[in-house]
């Protein structure tokens, strides 16, 4: 049996979500909208895990879905494999805990109709990015994701919320433009659309200028999109202004969907790597990790520093990618998933702090561990995951990427991925110590603990953050070990790619 | 070649209206100057002199066609500027509600 038109159902369950929330609003009450989007989300949820049992079975481990039934180089076609899979587990087990975080953090003032149709309209984008094997169709997923994002991160209509979400949309659509032209570029070179198609193109044409250039373009554009260290300047202020729910899914999954996935499924797997460009990538981020790591210190709004300790993570990822060997990119891959939860872990806390405390300033807060000790206990499991406290997720995807890199002989690179962890761990300290320990301060006597909804979700996450390290099991392996087969398969994947189409 | 170079040079007055200008409208505006720029730069991938559209008719051979696909993808990137530019005049506008001003150097509450 053909199982490859699950690949489309990614993309028509949350558009259609998005539409029947939007339809129902003036008719349902919000109950029956929040179980709608609990609903769709936790049934995508359920897709991608069937979609990671059926992969194994298929021609070549890809599913290949023709929309319309045109053959591959001609329709636009998309693509399962193992590291799509693997981003759509990350995507949608995010997008499910904060659709179950949004019942309790939606305000009554907010209009809970409209937020969520936005929601269900970057899910669509996230998801479309990662299913997605034509190069065009991948612009406009993108461009679907960034312009709800840009809607959301004012969503709650502030000045500084509006002042974010300016910035935001002219350095994200100017990172857009970038790849449009990059992709107009490879275009006219091959005269086709589809990823696989274009990648044996390219391999049979000897083009001296347009590869490096269409690199350069893509560099900018998608290392925009992902807050690479010189283009990172977005990110702080989008994701301290948009509501928390929001800042988790752009933390945890938009900035690796956007940006890290489709760089790195252009450069290993369409346009083929070359040594410089792996250590363009190395440079990039490892100027990610140190700069990121002394900002975040010295931050005192709780989101900020998080957010400017998401750059220095995803620095971390393009240092594993850019070392290139089987064990770098393995540690990145391993790392988009531990820094994808504990990150939205974080943001969501933070989340419930602001509502029931209204503070951000880690300045006036204090011992809001006595009255919010869920929150506390999954904050402090998700930072010490974060710096690297060994049996927690994120500790052994640091240690992979570390080893990674004194396999490959860069010993400096390895101690900056040292000092980084170092520095994350000052980061986290410094906001533990002033947010949840010490002494509850008078004005915070009356604080509640946040929503049971809220709890719900914040203690699931904990639970996958204290466990992710049990993915390095021999039987649970193949879930990283395919995504990062992938992208060392390298220019391969053309051949497998339409080798499973014909089938 | 002169098309491709005027097609440049329309970028980059979008651009420099995006990276050097304050009011937050002239940069809107220049965001359209660089979407202009880059769909004719798509579109012209696909002229061709005296080129027809590729349809196949009775007694009729087509020797010199267009490529019709950049046309299709430009339309999908026409409408999706469309809804950027709409977003984008929406926070103008707010701003404007908000702070009172459309200079962006005076727009400036976040830091750090």
């Amino acid at each position: 049996m053909n199982n490859s038109f699950i690949a489309a159902l990614f993309v028509i369950v949350p558009v259609s979500t998005a539409f029947l929330i939007s339809l129902l609003a003036r008719f349902a009450r919000r109950g029956y909208l929040y179980a709608l989007s609990v609903f769709s989300s936790g049934s995508i949820l359920l897709i991608s895990f069937y979609a990671l049992g059926v992969l194994p079975k298929s021609v070549n481990n890809i599913l290949v879905y023709n929309i319309g039934g045109l053959a591959s180089p001609f329709g636009i076609s998309l693509v399962l494999d193992g590291l799509s899979v693997f981003m759509l587990v990350v995507v949608n087990l995010a997008a499910f805990f904060v659709s179950i975080y949004n019942i309790g953090y939606v305000d009554k003032h907010d209009d809970a109709p409209k937020f969520l149709t936005l929601f269900f309209m970057m899910l669509t984008g996230l998801n479309g990015v990662v299913i997605t094997g034509d190069l065009f169709n991948l612009f406009v997923f993108l461009e679907v994701a960034s312009i709800a994002g840009y809607a959301l991160v004012c969503f709650r209509g502030g000045a500084e919320e509006l002042e974010a979400a300016f910035k935001y949309a002219v350095m994200g659509s100017t990172g857009s433009a970038f790849i449009f032209i990059g992709i107009a570029f490879l275009y006219s070179f091959t005269s086709t659309l589809n990823m696989a198609d274009m990648s044996r193109i390219i391999a049979m044409k000897e083009g001296i200028f347009v590869v490096p250039f269409v690199t350069v373009l893509f560099i900018m554009g998608f290392g925009l999109k992902a807050a690479l260290a010189p283009f990172h300047a977005w990110l702080p202020d989008a994701h301290t202004s948009a509501p928390a729910s929001i800042s988790a899914m752009f933390s945890g999954v938009l900035i690796k969907a956007l940006g890290v996935y489709t760089l790195a499924r252009i450069l290993f797997n369409v346009l083929g790597t070359t040594q410089a460009l792996l250590s363009a990538l190395t440079v990039l981020g490892a100027i990610s990790i140190l700069v990121s790591g002394v900002l975040a210190v010295l931050q005192w709004n709780m989101k900020r520093l998080f957010a400017y300790s998401s750059i220095g993570q995803i620095g971390y990822i393009f240092l594993g990618l850019g070392l290139g060997t089987p064990w770098g990119v393995f540690g990145a891959v391993f790392h988009i998933f531990q820094h994808s939860v504990a990150k939205s872990l974080l943001f969501l806390t933070a989340g419930s702090v602001d509502k029931s405390a209204h503070e951000r300033d880690l300045r006036e807060m204090s011992g809001l561990k006595e009255k919010m000790p869920v929150t506390a206990w999954a904050s402090m499991i998700a930072s010490m995951s974060l710096a690297g406290i060994p049996p927690l997720g994120a500790f052994f995807s640091k240690l992979i990427i570390i080893i990674a890199c004194i396999q490959a002989g860069f010993y400096f690179y390895a101690f900056i991925a040292v000092i980084g962890s170092i520095l994350t761990l000052a980061a986290m300290a410094k906001m533990q110590k002033f947010a949840f320990l010490g002494e509850l301060r008078e004005k915070f006597k009356n604080v509640k603990e946040a929503s049971f909804a809220m709890r719900i979700s914040i203690a699931c996450l904990a639970g996958i953050c204290v466990f992710g390290g049990l993915l390095l099991l021999p039987q649970l392996k193949p879930f990283i070990g395919n995504a990062a087969g992938v992208l060392l398969e390298g220019t391969k994947y053309s051949g497998l790619v339409l080798g499973a189409a014909t089938k | 070649m002169t098309l491709y170079l005027l097609c440049l040079f329309l970028f980059c007055v979008g651009l420099y209206g995006v990276l050097r200008k304050r009011n937050i409208v002239k940069i809107i505006v220049g965001f359209a100057i660089m979407g202009y720029a880059m769909n004719l730069f798509f579109v012209m991938l696909g002229y061709k002199m005296h080129g027809r559209s590729p349809i196949a008719a009775i007694d009729q051979q087509v020797t010199n066609m267009v490529d019709t696909v950049p046309q299709e993808l430009v339309h999908t990137s026409i409408v999706i500027g469309l809804g950027l530019t709409a977003l984008l005049i929406a926070i103008a506008i707010k701003i404007y509600e908000k702070c009172g001003t459309f200079d962006i150097t005076k727009i400036k509450r976040l830091k750090g």
